[in-house]
């Protein structure tokens, strides 16, 4: 690791002035992402601003027909919350599914969402779901979010603070791990809105990161069934083709996990 | 037997210091004025060094010396060396290509050092190490042995024409050809055994310290035999005369092999410390451990057996290249011909087999010896050639292995090994019942209810361990001898200590071996020391590998023990003024038998180092030692089935059952050999299911961190369900075979054999991923 500077920040207002106030200045949530990064030296902030301990950016709350996960939380709270169990248990699932113990203890969905890794497994549940990024200077539809590998629409400088989910009808995630690094091959959630409308975003798959997948949108629109997908062709171009999954067993997991995503959402 | 002796599954005496983290390994080595060195490593796996430029990390603040290839071979280090000379079929020695510790002109492989940084800290050495600039000119690279085999490939060494560095032959390949012309069915199979990374736990490091008024050295070193590496580094590497080398394997913290040979590292480590008159530590990370440490396997294999009308094996032909990697690792000829074609009998009656091994250089990490070390590629061809036999002969694949099963013992096979006893019918037999072989078609068609493919799959494996008889592998071409040593010292308090040329790096050594003395003199092991791993402390002795220690380490202390004991009862006789034949040891104590008249084991002791009252003639003191060479290797064997299911839909396999029934003679710690089998068989697994060390074509790592190389998880393992059945060894007065490989060597078969079994589908390299398995299912 290379020398930095590090701050513990108390609010977000203060972690972004500190910002501001650095050459190449860094947030750190859970440090799951950037930590091994600037180990391996492949990152070097003149500045780490530590966002873990802002009281502000830390609890999972539902109300209404939302459910608010604030940007520090650790995927461990997430999974053993209530009120996400409870309000969409298919996000609550999908936290418990990330990375191993102390990965959850640490690693937070803010981080998770501003580093968009096309293996991340919130990404999809964010897209399918229609949730909203709210930062310290706007909210972000999830539509306009996700750019691309490792892309979002984030400035500089920009603080994620919460991310609020609409509560669907339905909602189920289905993830096939990676067998080395337990990220999604490829992973898919489903989602019918209280209007009837249906999103499912895969993760782990495409050469752009998380994608929405119309074809198995308009089978589950017209008959939300598992076996309505069963007619799908999923084509194989586009998508990621590696060591552990070529591109076309990754378009049949696409298939096989939004089946297994509708079973689980029931 | 006291509760402690044979037999006893005693929990582990050195797992207390291990759990609370009071371990003392290398790298917890801190010495005053110590530096620390980091390595400049290629990032071409194949390229000319034209120039390396210093200058400007030399400025950098803590910057103690940056160091390089043309000045370790200008000092006169001698270049790494392979200790088993391996002769090809036209009588031609082994072609070996220069290995100096950094290269001073060409590097091989992605990860060969060409520099080291020393500094005041691992950071500075880090930073200073990224101010070095190194011109290289890339050059072709090669990384698989069939494209290196080919005309026109990039050739990495001038001595090695077309890359091959032997082409070698073992068994009568008339005699196969003639079983061949007369069989009733032949069966063919392809096979690559993959190429894998061991991943110690505890990466390797080194500390060298040399003094300069004594003009001597001391290295603390992650090794599994402390002695070979001051023998290597003295004799070959010119460090410095033996006598002035002390090397010290403290705790370590696993080995699989991959710390038997002496890398450049330490040899580095050494020379700069004497040309900087300062300490040196170098610890690896973990993707130096997947750039440098000796890999595993990696074979291309092509195999024929021939069957007669009752379906008896009459023969076996085989034909296999070994990816050496970039340079020949110490014990990397050994490992594809005397350690893999002397096992290809597996445990059948094959009255004829013929092999041949072409052994190749490729722009990779060197291969070397890895748990089993030769003996898992032979049982995972020989297991898996049954399995396709039995397909293509349709006949129930554990009945074929019954019809061809060895019974007789002594069994010379036709390739050199002559196996001393076993009863593998048992073995399957129980193995069988433990899993219910006869039920499973009922539980097949269940599964398949359930849109579930199940399978089941038999490896029948057998090893040969206790390495070796020194005189029999000296005719083979080794380099050294394979006895083992020990000293047995009775302080004069009575209490004692074991000194033993193995080294324990996770065995349990130092609770197993303390057994024997608890059994022997009754004594509890918390009065017995077991001192290992410093050759100023210890007599030379061979370390540990290849299943020896129990079988060839612990029979060196029960030949010690037994001149320690005889010498006792001479005092004990004298003290109590009886015969000496009289004498019994019971729970500490010398008793003359058939009277209440005893003396104990403290009170010899000091009678012995008092040496007021012994009898005429003795000399003082109580300690002995002996040197043990084996008459013959050990054959630890057994029965692993697997039962399984997969799911078509996604190719991931699920286990349903792993049993295992293992003959390793007698069990000193039944607890510790039920670790050893476990760790095997999960290592066994992993090459069946998920790990792979993988190379693109242009010899670029692309498994080099624990992101892309599938390291066996506790989630992707079953629950193992272990049994023995047991023939003791008659090489060794304690019986005992060795349990340490077993697992690795029979497993992975047992599951590609169920996984086959599964998808009716014979054709499946390892590791069978969920993607291949599923291209499989629905291949035309
Ligand atoms: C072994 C391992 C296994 C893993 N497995 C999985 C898995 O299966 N699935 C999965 O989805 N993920 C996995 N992860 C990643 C994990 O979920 C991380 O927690 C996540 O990617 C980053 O979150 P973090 O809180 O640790 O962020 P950090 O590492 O602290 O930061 C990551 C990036 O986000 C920025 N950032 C952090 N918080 C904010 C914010 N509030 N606003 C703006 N920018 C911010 C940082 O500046 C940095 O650039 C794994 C990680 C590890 C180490």
């Amino acid at each position: 690791m290379y020398q930095t500077t590090y701050h513990r920040a108390s609010s977000v207002d203060e972690a972004a002035a500190l910002f501001a106030k650095g050459s190449e200045a860094k947030y750190l949530s859970g440090g799951q992402t950037l930590l091994p990064v600037m180990k391996q030296r492949l990152a070097s902030p003149s500045d780490v601003i530590d966002l873990a301990k802002i009281k502000e950016l830390i609890g999972v709350d539902a109300s209404g027909d939302t459910l608010t996960i604030k940007a520090a939380t650790p995927h461990y709270d997430v999974a053993t919350s209530d009120a996400a169990m409870k309000a969409i248990p298919a996000v609550a699932y999908l936290a418990s599914l990330i990375g191993d113990p102390a990965v959850r203890y640490r690693g937070t969905i803010g981080g998770s969402l501003a580093n968009n890794d096309p293996a991340a497994d919130y990404p999809a549940a964010v897209l399918a779901l229609g949730a909203t990024i709210k930062t310290n200077k706007r909210s972000i539809a999830a539509d306009d979010y996700f750019k691309g590998l490792f892309a979002t629409a984030l400035e500089d400088g920009e603080i994620i603070t919460a991310v609020s989910f609409p509560v669907p009808a339905k909602a189920g995630y289905a993830k096939f791990p990676h067998p080395a690094s337990r990220f999604a091959l490829t992973g898919v959630f489903v989602a019918q809105t209280k209007s009837g409308d249906v999103r499912v975003a895969v993760t782990g798959a495409s050469q752009s990161g998380v994608m929405r997948v119309g074809a198995i949108e308009a089978a589950l629109k017209a008959n939300w069934a598992a076996s309505s997908i069963d007619g799908v062709t999923i084509p194989a171009s586009g998508l990621l083709s590696d060591l552990h999954g070529s591109s076309d067993y990754r378009a049949n997991l696409i298939k096989v996990m939004a089946q297994r995503a509708v079973a689980a959402a029931g | 037997m006291g509760v402690e002796g044979i037999g006893a599954s005693v929990v582990r005496k050195e797992d207390k210091r291990f759990i609370t983290g009071k371990g003392r390994y290398v790298d917890d080595v801190k010495l005053p004025g110590m530096t620390y060195a980091h390595f400049i490593r290629s990032p071409h796996a194949h390229a000319k060094v034209k120039g390396i430029d210093a200058s400007a990390a030399l400025k950098l603040p803590g910057v103690v010396a940056v160091l390089n290839g043309k000045q370790i071979v200008d000092d006169k280090v001698g270049n790494l060396i392979c200790g088993w000379a391996i002769t090809s079929k036209d009588g031609s020695p082994m072609k070996m290509g220069a290995w100096p510790a950094m290269a001073p002109e060409t590097v091989r492989f992605v990860g060969q050092a060409v520099a080291v940084v020393i500094a005041e800290s691992k950071n500075l050495a880090r930073d200073a190490a990224e101010a070095v600039v190194v011109d290289y000119e890339e050059l072709p690279a090669v990384a698989n042995v069939t494209d290196a085999i080919k005309a026109g490939a990039p050739q990495l060494h001038p001595e090695a024409p077309g890359n091959q560095i032997y082409d070698w032959v073992i068994g009568d390949e008339n005699a196969v050809n003639d079983a061949f012309s007369k069989a009733a069915n032949v069966v063919k199979l392809d096979l690559t055994n993959n190429r894998l990374a061991p991943n110690p736990m505890e990466p390797r490091s080194a500390v060298a310290d040399y003094n300069e008024a004594e003009e001597h050295f001391t290295l603390y070193t992650t090794s599994q035999n402390p002695h070979v590496a001051r023998l290597v580094l003295s004799a070959f590497y010119n460090i410095a005369p033996e006598h002035k080398l002390r090397v010290i394997a403290p705790d370590v913290g696993g080995g699989f092999g991959s710390k038997i040979y002496i890398y450049p590292e330490e040899m580095v480590a050494l020379w700069a410390s004497k040309k900087t008159g300062r300490p040196v530590k170098w610890t690896g990370d973990r993707t130096e451990a997947f750039l440098t440490d000796a890999h595993g396997r990696d074979h291309v294999t092509h195999a024929e057996m021939a069957f007669d009308a009752n379906n008896k094996i009459t023969g076996l032909k085989v034909k296999t290249y070994a990816n050496f990697g970039a340079y020949m690792s110490l014990f990397s000829s050994a490992v594809p011909t005397y350690l893999y074609a002397t096992l290809l009998s597996g445990q059948y009656d094959i009255p004829a087999i013929h092999a041949e091994v072409i052994a190749v250089y490729t722009n990779t990490t060197p291969v070397d010896a890895y748990r089993g070390a030769g003996r898992p590629e032979a049982s995972y061809l020989v297991e898996r050639m049954m399995e396709t036999a039995a397909r293509q002969l349709n006949v129930d694949p554990a009945a074929l292995r019954k019809t061809n099963f060895i019974t007789q013992f002594p069994h010379q096979t036709p390739v050199i090994m002559a196996y001393d006893t076993g009863d593998f019918n048992a073995s399957l037999d129980a193995a069988m019942k433990a899993i219910d072989y006869a039920g499973f078609a009922g539980r097949k068609a269940q599964a398949k209810a359930q849109g579930k493919l199940r399978g089941i799959g038999v490896s029948c494996y057998i090893e040969a361990c206790g390495i070796a008889p020194s005189k029999a592998v000296g005719s083979l071409g080794a380099g050294v001898g394979l006895w083992e040593s020990a000293e047995v010292r009775v302080n004069p308090v009575g209490t004692i200590e074991v000194l033993t040329g193995s080294h324990s790096h996770g065995q349990g050594h130092e609770t197993a071996f303390a057994q024997l003395i608890s059994e022997r003199l009754g004594v509890p092991i918390s009065q017995v020391s077991i001192v290992h791993g410093d050759t100023d402390k210890v007599q030379f002795g061979m370390g540990t590998y290849g299943s020896r220690s129990a079988a060839v380490g612990l029979t060196a202390i029960l030949k010690a023990m037994e001149k320690v004991e005889s010498k006792a009862k001479k005092i004990a006789a004298h003290q109590l003024e009886a015969s000496e034949a009289d004498i019994v040891i019971e729970n500490g104590e010398f008793k003359v038998t058939g009277t209440d008249k005893s003396i104990a084991l403290p009170m010899v002791a000091l009678a012995a180092y008092t040496a007021h009252n012994l009898p005429d003639g003795m000399e003082p003191g109580l300690k002995e030692s002996a040197f043990y060479d084996p008459s013959n290797f050990t054959f630890p064997a057994g029965a692993y089935i697997c039962e399984l299911e997969v799911d078509p839909a996604t190719g991931k396999t699920s286990f349903v059952n792993f049993v295992a029934a293992d003959d390793f003679g007698r069990l000193i710690n039944p607890m510790i050999v039920e670790g050893q089998v476990h760790g095997g068989l999960a290592q066994g697994i992993g090459q069946a299911l998920l790990e792979h060390a993988v190379y693109d074509a242009n010899g670029q790592p692309i498994t080099a961190s624990f992101m892309d190389y599938t390291m066996p998880r506790a989630d992707d393992l079953p629950s193992f369900k272990l049994s023995h059945t047991t023939t003791l060894c008659p090489g060794n007065p304690l019986g005992i075979k060795g349990c340490g490989e077993a697992g690795a060597i029979g497993a992975s078969a047992a599951v590609i054999n169920a996984i086959t079994d599964a998808i009716g589908k014979n054709n499946l390299e390892m590791p069978a991923t969920p993607d291949r398995v599923w291209r499989t299912i629905h291949a035309a």
